[in-house]
């Protein structure tokens, strides 16, 4: 009996040390990569970076700032949000709640996404070229913006699979029994969901403004700031590949303030997601 | 166009019409899960303005007929439904049957309480509102007259934009009854509706039901044999998917016909 009751412990102690170690790791390399992009991009880092275009020779050195990669990526990630948000919500309330989520189309239709979903950008990207060099289309922000809604719309249609099946059963028959319609329940059920849908926002964000792939041959780069929808545009996972890739010490640190500018722009779209939520959740439950 | 729940003229009716169809009739009913024959050829009217209640050991079957009574199961996976559901004389099963509207007829309370994720004013105005009624003057006296039915207007009515979810279990048992009632139900279908709550809570639920049968018919699935005997008029005992008795609440309890019963109302199958 005790023998038991030491041998079960133990497991206990050892789970418990397999998982602080994991945590550590993860920790740990977060650290290290905030602080190598701290180190390298701090010195580099100034008003210009953020507020500037870039002038001639910026690449070999001289002044100027990312501002046009910036509002690039902002404009194309936010629209790719949207739009895989308005397209990808209904397809998942559709797959979920319209029909029998064990249905062969439901089915066939998540197995479709989680193969989108698996699909790396870069071959969104070229398929995407080819039907715009088809259709004579230059690279632009609109090519990128629907490029990256593609691959986004798989996040957001999984995420949203998942939180459906959270629903309590009795709660779907809650609306059902009052007689309400399908879309009627829907909407009711969105709303019990409201908080992991900012997740999923959030999600299909991370990935649309970190992707480099997919815009790299749909939206092209521009040194300035796109004012329309069928101009290339600059994107910031691009300006830091670009500049990386330069010999010039300069540029190289430029790279990693630009790096520094994404990871920022990120933290404050995770900490206004969590503020939304927590105030959501304390309505809630 | 929605309307108010108008006790008064069904209680006329009833008197003018004694001899009404029954609000529920169920015919040849079957029903395969997974292939699996849950319920067997099922054959019930349902007796007008009473309380029928559904007895039978766990997993005889129970909950799956009442949903089936709602065509809740509809959605299920793998399941195949035969047989009809007449509710005043049509076959909800029928191949034109519009579902929202018969579901409409059925008020539900669930073992457990879901208050929408909304105010305690939104649940109830939750029904009347998708039905079409959007006044602000009639939705207030809905609310107020159903929380005042269900026993809960004095206890609610100064937070009625508060969360639902705030409400004590028993407290929020009364409100999905009183959701439930606002779309102005013909029938109200309760399963272990209070096999969550304390026994004060319980017992205010079992006067409301008993108060409520003289505008409704009311079906309840209950574990509980004092329940049924408390409150019921008619029980039907089903065992294993078929109904092997049905009667008036005394003749099941003292004298059973049939042996199974006999000894399910003694106790000895659980
Ligand atoms: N969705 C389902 N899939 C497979 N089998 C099911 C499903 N729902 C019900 N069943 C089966 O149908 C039978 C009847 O279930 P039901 O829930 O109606 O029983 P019950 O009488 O309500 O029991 P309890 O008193 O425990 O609530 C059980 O054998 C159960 O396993
Ligand atoms: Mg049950």
């Amino acid at each position: 009996m005790t023998n038991n009751i030491n041998s079960r412990l133990r497991k206990e102690k050892i789970a418990k040390v397999i998982m602080q170690i994991a945590g550590f790791c993860i920790i740990g390399s977060l650290f290290l990569i905030v602080g190598i992009i701290l180190y390298k991009g701090v010195p580099y880092l100034s008003w210009d970076m953020i507020t500037e275009t870039p002038k001639g020779g910026f690449y070999i050195g001289k002044s100027g700032g990312i501002l046009n990669a910036i509002l690039g990526s902002l404009y194309l990630a936010s629209a790719a949000t949207l739009l895989a948000i308005i397209i990808g919500i209904p397809i998942s309330i559709y797959l979920n709640l319209y029909i029998k989520s064990d249905s062969i189309i439901s089915r066939s239709a998540k197995l479709m996404f989680d193969v989108l979903y698996g699909i790396p950008s870069i071959v969104y990207g070229a398929i995407a070229f080819s039907i715009m060099i088809w259709l004579g289309i230059r690279a632009s922000l609109l090519g990128g913006i629907l490029t990256i809604t593609l691959l986004t719309i798989p996040i957001v249609v999984r995420t949203v699979d998942e939180l459906i099946k959270t629903i309590p059963e009795d709660l779907k028959n809650v609306t059902k029994s009052l007689g309400a319609t399908r879309w009627e329940s829907s909407l009711i059920l969105l709303k019990y969901i409201k908080t992991g849908l900012f997740t999923a926002m959030l999600l299909a964000f991370g990935r649309a403004i970190g992707d480099v792939a997919g815009v790299l041959l749909t939206t092209g780069f521009s040194d300035n700031i796109p004012k329309y929808l069928d101009e290339p545009a600059a994107t910031l996972p691009l300006a830091i590949f670009f500049q990386l890739s330069s010999p010039i010490p300069e540029v190289q640190g430029r790279a990693y303030a630009s790096a520094l500018i994404l990871t920022c722009i990120i933290l404050i779209i995770v900490i206004c997601t969590h503020i939304l939520t927590s105030k959501n959740n304390k309505q809630k439950i | 166009m929605y309307s108010y729940p108008n006790i008064e003229k069904q209680q006329t009716e009833n008197i003018t019409s004694p001899l009404s169809t029954p609000h529920l009739q169920i015919k040849n009913l079957n029903v395969y899960i997974d292939e699996k024959h849950i319920l067997k050829n099922i054959n019930l009217e349902i007796p007008n303005n009473s309380i029928t209640s559904i007895i039978g050991p766990s997993g005889c079957g129970k909950t799956t007929l009442l949903k089936t009574l709602n065509r809740l199961l509809d959605d299920s996976k793998n399941i195949q439904i035969t047989g009809s559901v007449l509710v005043n004389g049509e076959d909800i099963y029928a191949k034109n049957a519009e579902v929202t509207h018969i579901r409409k007829k059925m008020g539900l309370l669930s073992q457990r309480p879901f208050p929408l994720p909304m105010s305690i004013f939104d649940n109830i105005a939750y029904g009347p509102r998708i039905h079409g009624e959007h006044n602000k003057k009639i939705l207030n006296q809905i609310v107020e007259n159903q929380l005042k039915n269900v026993g809960l207007w004095e206890e609610v009515k100064d937070r009625l934009h508060h969360y639902a979810s705030q409400l004590s279990i028993g407290q929020q048992q009364r409100l999905c009854l009183a959701r439930g009632l606002a779309v102005n139900p013909e029938i109200i279908l309760g399963d272990e509706s209070t096999s969550a709550l304390d026994p004060i809570s319980t017992q205010t639920i079992e006067n409301l039901l008993v108060d409520l049968k003289k505008d409704y018919t009311i079906i309840l699935v209950t574990h509980i044999l004092r329940q049924a005997r408390r409150v019921s008029d008619y029980i039907a005992f089903i065992y294993n998917g078929e109904i092997l008795e049905f009667g008036k609440t005394e003749e099941v309890l003292l004298h059973p016909r049939n042996e199974i019963t006999q000894q399910y109302v003694k106790g000895f199958i659980s």
